[in-house]
């Protein structure tokens, strides 16, 4: 059963650009499943980030919750990753009225972060960690913030934007 | 280091002497408990630091998470064209429970500033170009959450207290 990506040995750090994104299936809803291949043509910001409702994760998903419009400038999907439950990302994002999907890698614990090098086996959690992908599915920006501290979006939207330099003219 | 993309000029409010030698820039929200916190703390800066110190102030309203910080920002935008944009700061920040459009348009009477034409700007959104231009000012400069402060033009990552940002400010300008 086990395919060659399942046996491909995990990274040490997390992935750069240039690399294809790993595949993965998760739950966005206790009874919905997403794949990043759904996203195939479109940019995709994967954010990685350590726990729902730690103070830091609450600043840095309302902020990307309020550049949406911004992503969707560049027809970017946003998607946040973490290794809690379906049921603690629904309660999460109706508290925080959060427009972006919230994927639960709580089945194995962490196994799409470990994939991307970017998870905490000592902590249990995930780093902080952002990744843009392009619309053929190749990785173009990577970073990985200390935990404590929110990135915020520059990176990302310099990512998106070297990726589409005819947008930056709109 | 992260610092100020969009650089401080005279499309911005500024408290302070002109020429001093550090200019202190927050992107801030009035709806914001945080930045409520920081607004004494400033003001005490500014009594402390005089001439010393410019104090520049740039709106970065969380609209999804504080349902009436864009109408307070366009607010003191309107309240700025009347040229009385620190008197509705100060309003604001002192009624942060209180900042539904009727109340912003009676501050604006209580502030002898044309309090009609206010309402009529926030009704227009006037400002609200206006508005998005100081928050992606912002987003690009890694403001990652209200209050952002930047001590010539360099992001300051500590706390915001009064000896922190005293400290900090002495660092750069001794």
């Amino acid at each position: 059963m086990s395919s060659s990506a399942d046996a491909a040995p995990l990274p040490a750090s997390a992935l750069a650009s240039g690399v294809a994104a790993p595949d993965f299936r998760l739950p966005s809803t206790p009874d919905q499943l997403v794949s990043l291949h759904e996203f195939r043509g479109r940019p995709v910001v994967l954010v990685f980030y350590p726990a729902d409702w730690s103070p830091v994760c609450g600043d840095q998903t309302a902020l990307y919750n309020e550049l949406l419009p911004e992503f969707h400038r560049y027809e970017a999907e946003l998607i946040g990753i973490s290794v809690d439950g379906p049921w603690c990302h629904l309660a999460f994002a109706q508290d925080r009225k959060l427009h972006f999907p919230l994927l639960a890698d709580f089945e194995p614990k962490g196994a799409v972060a470990r994939r991307y090098g970017v998870y905490r086996a000592h902590d249990g959690f995930c780093e902080r960690a952002l990744f843009v992908i392009d619309r053929e599915g190749i990785i173009r920006w990577s970073y990985v913030s200390p935990v404590g501290v929110n990135p915020g979006a520059d990176g990302i939207l310099a990512a998106l934007e070297d990726l589409a330099p005819e947008e930056k003219t709109k | 280091m992260t610092r100020l993309t969009l650089p401080v000029t005279d499309r911005d409010h500024m408290q302070g002497a002109a020429a001093a030698p550090v200019t202190l820039v927050e992107y801030g929200d009035y709806e914001c408990p945080h930045c409520g916190r920081a607004y004494p703390i400033v003001e005490e800066l500014r009594t402390n630091l005089g001439d010393r110190l410019r104090f520049v102030f740039r709106n970065f309203p969380l609209t999804q998470v504080h349902a009436h910080a864009e109408m307070a920002a366009e607010a003191a935008e309107a309240a700025g064209a009347q040229g009385h944009f620190w008197e509705m700061h100060n309003a604001l920040f002192t009624h942060q429970n209180a900042l539904d459009s009727s109340h912003l348009v009676q501050y604006a009477g209580r502030l002898r500033m044309n309090a009609a034409q206010l309402g009529e700007a926030l009704a227009a959104h006037t400002f609200r170009e206006r508005v998005r231009e100081d928050f992606m000012s912002g987003v690009r400069s890694g403001v990652n959450g209200t209050p952002t402060f930047f001590i010539n033009g360099v992001r300051h990552d500590g706390p915001f207290d009064l000896s922190s940002l005293t400290e900090a400010i002495d660092a750069v300008a001794g």
